[in-house]
């Protein structure tokens, strides 16, 4: 009987996380920013039907990057716990830290436990009452979960589209404003994004009961001018 | 609560009834009719008016020969561009309608794209033949359905019978005890192209007509200040009319002599 190589533990995980943050570099990027009314969430991505940001529950949207299928999968996940607990509850218990738990715990076990880990980053973002109950929450493939102030960035490119919207942020922007901070971090200073480039939804206190709404087409290019 | 992930061979697609089932098991309805009295919702209308149409219900449940509730709500939005009303045991149907609701709006975020009138239609007519158990132990809702088709640019109106059955009405339709009287007002008074106005005031004074020849079925009260549900659905969506204005058309058909 042949005995399996030895592979430390550390290099077990460290192998997993590689493997994870390439498939996720692959994809391209995705922003939340809060403004004015709420929060707004811009992707790059260029097909029309294949969406990475769409609507979990009257508040609460959701923002994917990495593998199609399977941020699809925690997306219609997602959407299965809040219409559920909306049903069994009510609707005002649907809240999005317990959305960001449950996804952490299953992204969490299936990278310790299963041959893959999902190769994903995720976003679950809440617009409350007022712009001081906005959150965040941004959850890596690993099952770690940041709650994060005024933006977040998931995708390949992270960090250097953090470092720009840091400089373009200000608290209280418009629409256009947000959106403007929001595809300039994505294109950076060598590339302009057109709006079919783009996919653009927010979350917005002025929605009334469901606050999800996809900006595109004609509305996208009124505020994106010149691009 | 852990995330619902189902396998590729057992996931409940769309549907959040299939879903509902899977995390859920409904328990068995006990066997024979129920010794006990329930409460009853009665009498919704739906008209057919030039912009779209017109739903209304009025106010009154009864358990037997009691008035249980006088401000019962049984017209409801089904999402943006239709409306549910109904009829029959009153807690299985505001379940239904819930249930209703929910299916609709999560077929939406599922799938990305909203479902067809037609496929609403059916969806509450499989909803209905679901509940035919508990229609033979004296608990039958039957809803009527009404949206606005934005494909065909035309409101539509759906009846039902308990077991199911889905029928496409083309003028007007009503459900519930006082639907014969309630109907028969609607009947004489319907022309084809109302405006807003005509056809408010016809199911304002089907309702009350209604009233007079039905018990089970609630008059508007000016002294209470409680008036019928009644709500139009058009490309602007559904919207309910509010008390105020039906306060004044109220008013002006005690007023005009039409509520001898």
């Amino acid at each position: 009987m042949s005995m399996p190589f030895y592979v430390a533990p550390e290099q077990v995980m460290k192998d997993r996380a590689d493997y994870a943050r390439k498939g996720i570099a692959r994809g391209r990027s995705a922003v939340a920013i809060l403004y004015r009314d709420g929060i707004l969430i811009a992707a790059e991505n260029t097909s029309g039907t294949l969406r990475k940001v769409s609507e979990i529950y009257d508040r609460i949207a959701f923002a994917g990057v990495g593998k199609y299928n399977e941020f699809d999968q925690l997306r219609i996940a997602g959407v299965r716990h809040a219409d559920l607990k909306g049903y069994s509850y009510s609707r005002e218990d649907v809240d999005a830290r317990s959305l960001a738990n449950a996804y952490a715990q299953m992204l969490g076990q299936i990278f310790t436990h299963e041959m893959k880990p999902m190769e994903v980053e995720i976003l679950v973002a809440e617009v409350g009452a007022t712009s001081a109950d906005d959150q965040i929450f941004h959850i890596v493939y690993d099952g770690s979960v940041v709650d994060e102030e005024r933006f977040s960035v998931i995708g390949g490119d992270a960090e250097a589209i953090a470092a720009r919207l840091e400089e373009a942020f200000q608290p209280g922007l418009e629409t256009a404003g947000a959106l403007r901070a929001a595809v300039g971090a994505l294109a950076g200073p060598d590339r302009a994004l057109a709006p079919t480039d783009l996919e653009v939804a927010v979350l917005s206190r002025q929605n009334g009961r469901r606050a999800f709404r996809r900006i595109e087409d004609a509305e996208l290019a009124t505020l994106l001018p010149g691009v | 609560m852990t995330l619902p992930i189902f396998s590729a061979s057992d996931d409940p697609g769309p549907s959040f009834a299939e879903l509902l089932a899977r995390v859920r098991p409904q328990p068995a309805l006990p066997d024979g009719a129920p010794p006990l009295t329930i409460t009853h919702g009665t009498t919704v209308l739906g008209v057919k008016y030039a912009d779209g149409v017109v739903m209304a219900g009025d106010r009154r449940a009864t358990s037997g020969n009691l008035i249980a509730h006088k401000t019962m709500e049984k017209v409801f939005p089904a999402d943006r561009y239709s409306g549910v009303a109904i009829a029959g045991a009153a807690g299985p149907a505001v379940e239904m309608v819930k249930l209703f609701q929910l299916q609709l709006e999560h077929y939406e975020k599922v799938e990305g794209q909203v479902l067809s009138l037609e496929g609403k239609a059916n969806q509450l007519s499989s909803m209905v033949r679901s509940h035919l158990p508990a229609a033979m132990q004296g608990m039958a809702v039957v809803p009527i359905f009404a949206g606005y088709d934005l494909r065909r640019e035309v409101g539509r109106l759906f009846s039902y019978d308990v077991t199911g059955g889905r029928y496409e009405e083309l003028d007007h339709i009503a459900s519930g005890s006082g639907s014969l009287h309630a109907g028969t007002v609607v009947k004489l008074g319907f022309r084809d192209d109302l405006t807003r106005d005509a056809a408010i005031d016809l199911v304002v004074s089907a309702l009350y007509q209604a009233a007079d020849a039905d018990s089970a079925t609630g008059g508007p009260d000016l002294i209470r200040g409680i008036f019928p549900v009644v709500a139009t659905i058009t490309t602007e969506g559904y919207t309910r009319v509010d008390d105020g204005e039906l306060r004044t058309r109220v008013e002006a058909l005690v007023a005009g002599g039409g509520a001898r």
